[in-house]
């Protein structure tokens, strides 16, 4: 599943990212598929996340394109590139911490023209989905961090996205929380495609096919989990040598 | 709305129509002319409620759209002869200065402090700018600006397209107990629709909203400029039913009254504003017309205590009150109980 066989859902051409005199991103090429799962590892500092925020609109490329299904996004502020269909998991949950869960799934849900049915049908089927119908009417600002992921991820999928970038999904959760958030990913996954940026091996091998491995702002490898993880270099930059 | 909500609601609205009617019976002319100012600071409290408690724009020059609002009435109330336009004139003017105020803020991605300390600056700019402008050559068509000396002798408000029928003080103060009326419900219904639901989510959120695709910047501009207008409603009432107006309307004291009054009431309603905007005000000329104390610092002692012990304002402590009283949780109040009732039949 590489994704050579069928059209791009997402592009990026020579993308390129500037602060100052640092380059964190630098021109980097990268293709993904529709329905495709990729998991984009590397260590601190790599440019992983800063990649993964100008393809969200967040940051405004420096220089090169991105493209959503043949369509010119580069430079598109964040609501736009979420009205195509991006749906978008921040690392620290950005969720509306004042309001319970149920308002929080249903302001994704009514984005847009939406009849009040169509928007309850969403709710429920996310909530179900996730896993998180019994909080329901709680305040998400008192839930648990892992609580909080959870809500967060129902938040992107009851926007209905043709693809979602999760940045460190498992991040805080429990092993409890994060064998649930795989199985979730791996349910999404078949008609959704996921960009996954993740520190946690483990997380990784649950979910992935297909991994690119950055390191100093630029793609070191691409290709299927099990070459990546038995590639020496790969191992020398990031995995160290306790990972086998 | 749920039914508690809406019960609060209708009780506000006929708590307002029997005084609108009732109580003018009651006081001579002077008294009457005194609730018509407090009315029209409930209505100018209600545009910073509106804008901070929804919007979550907290906005330390709100005095400014007020004071557009007034001098915009009294500037065109003189040229045209009359207080039709002039009224309308007050109300777009504001709306627009807001508009083009919040589109260079909202658009440039300010936030927070730097929003307070711009919304300040820029109050203090035109504060500065009217105050000289005291010499005849300062005049729009037949009006005086007069600097720090202020405008006086403003046309009253009249009947509508009949500049001859200046209305007396009771009617102006039904008329502007009628707008305060309608400011309230309007917030209400705003606040509860979709386009106040999303507001409430920016509020919480922004970056959450915009990754939902909502337009962040445009939702808080529409909420910064309807806040404009209202205060500027507001301000053209107080011009009109004062008969005067100076550049202490763009002070940073206006300015500063009208966030303690909204902090005081409860930032997370309307009703509070109101109250807190009426009681404090009456204190305040208690005390300057009996000399008893100085009338700021005791205004400054009963914020401390209000903010010390009811930091979430009066209103939403009584809500509290009441919510212990009966054995309900606030939350139920609050409207969480349909949510939890869906949870069930999911």
């Amino acid at each position: 599943m590489t994704g050579e066989d069928r059209p791009p859902l997402l592009e990026a051409t020579h993308l390129t990212m500037r602060f100052g005199g640092v380059v964190a991103v630098n021109s980097v090429n990268f293709r993904l598929a529709e329905v495709e799962l990729r998991c984009l590892i590397g260590p601190n500092g790599a440019g992983k996340s800063t990649f993964f925020k100008c393809l969200t609109g967040q940051y405004q490329p420096s220089a090169g394109t991105v493209k959503f299904r043949g369509r010119d996004i580069t430079g598109a502020a964040p609501h736009q590139i979420a009205r195509l269909g991006v749906g978008i998991k921040t690392q620290i949950p950005n969720v509306f911490n004042g309001l319970d869960v149920h308002e929080n799934v249903r302001l994704a849900a009514a984005r847009g023209v939406k009849t009040r049915r169509m928007i309850d049908r969403t709710i429920a089927e996310v909530m179900d989905r996730v896993g998180i119908g019994d909080l329901s009417s709680r305040i998400v600002g008192t839930l648990a961090h892992g609580q909080r992921q959870l809500v967060e991820l129902a938040i992107v999928l009851a926007g209905e996205p043709a693809i979602m970038l999760l940045d460190e999904p498992s991040a805080g959760m429990t092993n409890e929380e994060t064998a649930r958030a795989a199985a979730i990913l791996r349910e999404i996954n078949r008609t959704t495609a996921l960009i996954v940026v993740e520190h946690d091996m483990q997380f990784v091998k649950m979910i992935a096919h297909t991994i690119t491995v950055f390191h100093q702002g630029a793609i070191l490898m691409e290709g299927p989990v099990a070459a990546v993880m038995a590639d020496p270099t790969v191992r020398d930059v990031y995995l160290g040598r306790r990972a086998a | 709305m749920d039914r508690s909500a809406r019960a609060g609601t209708i009780a506000t609205l006929l708590i307002g129509l029997l005084i609108t009617f009732g109580l003018p019976a009651y006081a001579d002319p002077f008294q009457v002319m005194q609730m018509t100012l407090y009315v029209v600071l409930a209505i100018f409290a209600l545009s910073l409620a509106f804008i901070w408690g929804v919007g979550g724009i907290l906005c330390f020059g709100q005095g400014v759209f007020f004071g557009l609002g007034g001098y915009t009435f009294a500037i065109c109330a003189i040229n045209f002869g009359g207080s039709t336009g002039a009224f309308l004139m007050a109300l777009l003017i504001p709306a627009a200065v807001a508009a083009a105020l919040g589109y260079f803020m909202f658009y440039g991605r300010l936030n927070d402090v730097y929003l307070g300390v711009v919304t300040m600056v820029f109050s203090l700019i035109i504060w500065k700018l009217i105050n000289s402008t005291a010499g005849p050559e300062w005049h729009i068509g037949a009006a005086r600006l007069g600097g720090f000396n202020g405008i006086p002798s403003i046309p009253p408000l009249n009947w509508p397209g009949r500049p001859a029928d200046a209305l007396d003080p009771l009617q102006v103060f039904q008329i502007a107990m009628g707008l305060l009326v309608i400011v309230y419900l309007a917030m209400k219904l705003i606040k509860g629709s979709r386009y106040g639901r999303v507001a409430i989510a920016v509020r919480e959120n922004e970056t959450r909203a915009a990754l939902l695709g909502y337009d962040v910047p445009f939702v808080k501009l529409v909420v910064f400029t309807f806040g404009g207008l209202v205060a500027g409603m507001a301000g053209a009432l107080y011009a009109a039913n004062q008969a005067f107006i100076d550049p202490n309307v763009f002070s940073l004291e206006m300015s500063a009254k009208v966030l303690v009054w909204v902090m005081a009431g409860g930032l997370s309603t309307f009703v509070g504003p109101i109250i807190a905007t009426i009681g404090l005000q009456y204190v305040a000329l208690f005390l300057a017309d009996h000399k008893l104390m100085n009338s700021q610092l005791v205004l400054g002692a009963i914020l401390c205590v209000l903010v010390l012990s009811l930091p979430n304002g009066i209103i939403p402590a009584l809500q509290d009150a009441a919510a212990w009283l009966f054995g309900r949780t606030r939350l139920a109040l609050a409207g969480r109980a349909p949510a939890a009732a869906r949870k069930t039949a999911l």
